[in-house]
């Protein structure tokens, strides 16, 4: 089968759907590849490497979406590159099916198998295909590398001849992978960071970063949704949010916002105001801008600089360290193949029972598949179902059953004590006594201790040797053969019961 | 030859002897002086007898004692600590069938000359301590049986066994009768080989009826049976000495099924009726269960260990079948070593004998402070790091408590699933012994460690 990487048409777009050591690898997977030639100029690798690394280069993008029987792109394809298609083809790369539902249709019209990379369903296993969280980490990184650019100081504070430098202080609101990259970019740049989320689990990963993880002085209300995002608080919550924010604006330098949520417009976090409390110099990187930014003054794929506060919205930030999105975005689109590919033939197999296949596909054979089936297991530790609590049946012990047990007793014990010689009732009264005895006693053992307290009282209960003890002096050689034989195999009891005991308790230490 | 009131002292003191033996057990720190009580009662019950009570036959008497004592010590010397809950079901037999014994002796004993209400009450307990005896001989050689694998775990469950076991109830009544009656006229030895023969048929079955996981409960109820015997016995033989101490093993044993089944959340008598896992509530289809099992190797585990700060080891009944108590011991000193919090969380039921699991660990040489029971740690899991289930299933299955129709639903279970990361150890995807799928081993957070517990882990020991 054969795989085409056409050049990326989206204005300033540099990523490239594979890399030479990507191809390397395809090709051990049994598939040929070829490429538009100059799609990876743009990400620094040139025809030659994918040329050395066994890569056609097709000088015309129109042969290579003919020639090809699967594309693999980074953008969705643009209304030139959709005619191009033809049914059959396989397309992977980022469609965003949910914004785009005219681009879904075309494809599904034209017969084209079309998988997601953003439609991977967030489970364990298809970590390695998940080209979001890909993309999201070096945002989170490219976003402190401009705000480093657009602040005028150092990040990390030091003490020189020519005076103390304070260090810088970073607020990262939502501490998802970008968030995460964010803090630990801007940390081992030696500032201080200090992260907000609305769900309470992250907290642990800000503070295994070593930032301070604010925490909202609020009755805690869970922000985690399904698969692994953030969803919409509560009004209350989101008012004591944006008072923490406000507080926060006077004291840091620079403001990181990563706050999405899935099919929504990116929440307002900083307000006009916010801003205007900031120090001259200081920055916003508006890592929502492209769904309408978390600051009210972000202006989409624009730096604007308002009341001294540089504000970034830059939407390209992947883009804007294309070797190293597109070494990512590639091999994540190989661990996908080699799910697509299972016998490792270069030939692709669809298979809409796999979960993750499943999720990603959005058209096949001329139907639309998505939205797919909801996945079941999300990505953040599972939360507690109400349904956990203990379901003990608390019985109701009834009144009638221990009433009827006494009486029952008492009845016994009283028609005994009618008939039974007063020998026997001394007997009887120790042995209720010990009984009682025995319950005291017993009652609380400790649990490790039940195997040495059993062959103890096994060994106890050998003092039924007594009763052969009684009968061995019989002159009846009968009986005094069988007590004979009776004391023997207690003895053995005896013996065993105590030693071993022993041996047990001696293995017990501090 | 000392007379019949020092006697009676000496087994006072006996009496108080074994009291303080049991008080002491209760204890770690108190428990070897505890078993040093118990001898020393049974030596002055022993010494009183031979020089106050018996008149004759001392060589027979001193060499059936010698022979029986070496083999006893013998055994307690070569046992394994894996085959304990064996050797204990063994000795349970041998206190039967001394009970067996000692009743027909004591029937056949041609000195007692009773009459009236006497007689009768004498056979009475004569009768009921046979009873007793064969029931717990013929009980505890299956329990033998099963926990020593020779005879299948799996429950036996006849068609109408609780109509059986009333009949085999009635007969014994039916012949007891016929035996107080005959006995009245000098006769009476047929219906009680009869009735031995019914007492015997009723323990095969009642510990045939019983699974694998309800062992611990028949372990423990067999060592009560084989105390009530010795109490009858004593009533039989007018000895107050095996009344009192007859009737402490009693009610210890049978206290001690109690806080077994209650551990279950079982009724005591649902467990004597056996059949646990095959009847009653509907079995949980395997495939019920949404989510992927998550395979890792042990260098895996290793690392996983090593970088934890908090570690709860969970031991099962795998951990006794593949001896590996040790290098369990050996990775928790490690750990420790590195200022890793090690700690054991034991479950009531885990292996097929009360506190199995603590004596495994105890033989291996694990500190007794670091081992916890279920309710001191279940509540710690949510800051668990690992915890690691070796050879355990049922009774860290999340469905005991989500799944009201499951035959374990309600029995406490070790949440470990509360925890970061669960590691389940185990030879394969096979069920426990209650016969139901555990989600456990599907949930985001587990990994699974397949193969035999003690080579597994020595190879996580190394990659230490």
């Amino acid at each position: 089968m054969k795989i085409g990487i056409p050049k990326e048409l989206h204005a300033g777009e540099k990523r490239v759907a594979t890399t030479p050591d990507v191809v390397a690898e395809l090709t051990k997977l049994g598939f040929s590849v070829a490429i538009e030639a100059g799609a990876g100029a743009a990400a620094s690798f040139s025809d030659a490497a994918y040329e050395a690394a066994g890569c056609e280069i097709v000088a015309s993008s129109k042969d290579l979406w003919a020639q090809a029987d699967l594309i693999m792109k980074v953008r969705a394809p643009e209304a030139g590159e959709v005619e191009l298609l033809r049914s059959g083809q396989t397309l992977i790369s980022f469609l965003w099916p949910a914004q785009n539902p005219a681009l879904l249709k075309t494809l599904t019209d034209r017969g084209v198998t079309a998988m997601a990379m953003d439609s991977i369903p967030r489970i364990s296993r298809s970590q390695k295909m998940d080209a979001l969280s890909s993309m999201a980490n070096i945002a989170g990184y490219r976003a402190i590398v401009e705000a480093a650019q657009h602040f005028g100081r150092f990040f990390t504070g030091q003490i020189t001849a020519a005076g103390k430098i304070p260090p810088a202080k970073v607020l990262v609101i939502g501490a998802g992978v970008a968030g995460l990259a964010a803090i630990g970019a801007a940390k081992s740049m030696g500032a201080i960071v200090r992260a907000f989320d609305t769900r309470p689990e992250v907290k642990e990963q800000v503070e295994s970063m070593n930032a301070d993880f604010l925490l909202l002085d609020f009755d805690d209300e869970d922000g985690s949704g399904e698969g692994g995002y953030a969803k919409t608080m509560s009004e209350e919550f989101i008012k004591a949010e944006m008072a923490l924010f406000a507080e926060q604006a006077k004291e840091v330098d620079i403001i990181v916002t990563t706050a999405l949520i899935p099919g929504k417009p990116a929440p307002k976090l900083i307000t006009a105001e916010m801003v205007r409390s900031m120090r001259d110099g200081s920055v916003v990187v508006d890592l929502a801008a492209e769904q309408g930014g978390n600051c009210e003054l972000t202006e989409p794929g624009k730096v604007v600089v308002r009341d001294g506060v540089s504000i970034i919205g830059y939407t390209d930030l992947p883009s804007r360290l294309a070797a190293q999105a597109s070494q990512l975005y590639g091999t994540n689109l190989r661990h996908l193949l080699t799910e697509l590919c299972p016998e490792k033939n270069g030939e692709i197999v669809v298979d809409m029972e796999d979960e993750v296949i499943r999720g990603a596909t959005v058209c096949t054979g001329g139907k639309t598949t998505w939205p797919p089936p909801a996945p079941k297991l999300s990505a953040a530790p599972a939360k507690k179902e109400p349904a956990l609590a203990p379901v003990v049946v608390e019985e109701k012990p009834s009144v009638f059953g221990p009433i009827m047990a006494v009486v029952i007793g008492a009845l016994a014990l009283l028609g005994l004590g009618a008939v039974a010689p007063p020998s026997f009732m001394a007997h009887f009264t120790v042995f209720v006594l010990a009984c009682f005895i025995g319950y005291m006693v017993i009652w609380n053992v400790s649990p490790a201790l039940h195997t040495p307290l059993m062959s103890v009282t096994n060994a106890i209960s050998s003092i039924i040797v007594i009763g052969a003890l009684l009968q061995i002096s019989s002159t009846d050689n009968l009986i005094m053969w069988i007590a004979t034989f009776t004391v023997l195999i207690t003895s053995i009891n005896i013996a065993g019961g105590f030693a071993v005991t022993r041996r047990m308790l001696e293995m017990f230490r501090k | 030859m000392i007379n019949a009131g020092i006697v009676t002292v000496s087994y006072i003191a006996a009496t108080i002897l074994f009291i303080l033996a049991l008080g002491g057990l209760a204890n770690p720190e108190t428990a070897r002086r505890g078993n040093w009580y118990g001898v020393a009662g049974m030596t002055i019950a022993l010494l009183a007898t031979f020089f106050g009570v018996v008149t004759g036959n001392y060589t027979a008497l001193l060499i059936a004692l010698l022979i029986g004592g070496s083999i006893g010590l013998i055994l307690a010397k070569r046992i394994q600590m894996t085959q304990m809950p064996e050797l204990v079901a063994m000795l349970h037999s041998l206190v039967g069938l001394a009970a067996v014994l000692v009743g027909f002796a004591s029937f056949m004993d041609p000195s007692v000359h009773l009459a009236g209400v006497d007689l009768t009450i004498h056979d009475i307990e004569t009768y009921i301590g046979i009873l007793i005896g064969a029931i717990t001989l013929s009980g505890s050689v299956i329990a033998f049986g099963k926990l020593s694998g020779r005879i299948g775990g799996s429950p036996l469950t006849l068609p109408g066994r609780h109509w059986f076991n009333l009949a085999l109830l009635l007969g014994a009544i039916w012949f007891g009768r016929e035996f107080v009656l005959q006995s009245a006229a000098g006769g009476g030895m047929t219906p009680l080989l009869i009735m031995t023969g019914i007492a015997l048929l009723f323990g095969i079955h009642m510990v045939m009826a019983i699974g694998g996981a309800d062992m611990p409960v028949v372990v423990s109820m067999l060592n009560s049976y084989s105390g009530w015997a010795a109490a009858a016995t004593g009533f039989m033989l007018n000895n107050d000495l095996l009344i009192v101490t007859g009737a402490l093993v009693g009610s210890s044993g049978a206290i001690l099924s109690y806080i077994m089944c209650r551990a279950m959340n079982r009724k005591f008598l649902a467990v004597i009726a056996g059949g646990f896992g095959t009847g009653g509530g509907k079995s949980v289809a395997s495939g019920d269960i949404e989510g992927e099992v998550v395979p890792i190797d042990a260098q895996e585990t290793a690392a996983l260990l090593a970088n934890a700060k908090e570690v709860m080891i969970i031991p099962g009944y795998g951990m006794a079948v593949a001896q590996a108590q040790h290098v369990v011991n050996e990775i928790a000193a490690t750990l420790r070593a590195r200022n890793i919090n090690v700690r054991f969380g034991i479950h009531p039921v885990a292996g097929r004998m009360p506190g199995h699991m603590n004596v495994l660990l105890a033989e291996a040489r694990v500190p007794y402070d670091i081992v916890f029971e279920m309710d001191e740690v279940n509540s710690d899991f949510p800051d668990v790091d690992v915890s690691m289930v070796i050879g355990a299933n049922d009774i860290v299955n999340p469905s005991a408590q989500t799944d009201p129709d499951s035959p374990i639903a309600g029995m406490p279970v070790l949440e470990v699933w509360k925890g970061h990361t669960t590691i389940v150890l185990k030879r394969s995807m096979a069920t426990g012994y209650a016969g139901v799928q555990n989600p456990l081993f599907f949930k985001e957070n587990t990994r699974m460690l397949f193969g035999d517990a003690k080579e597994t882990l020595d190879e996580v020991f190394k990659a230490l």
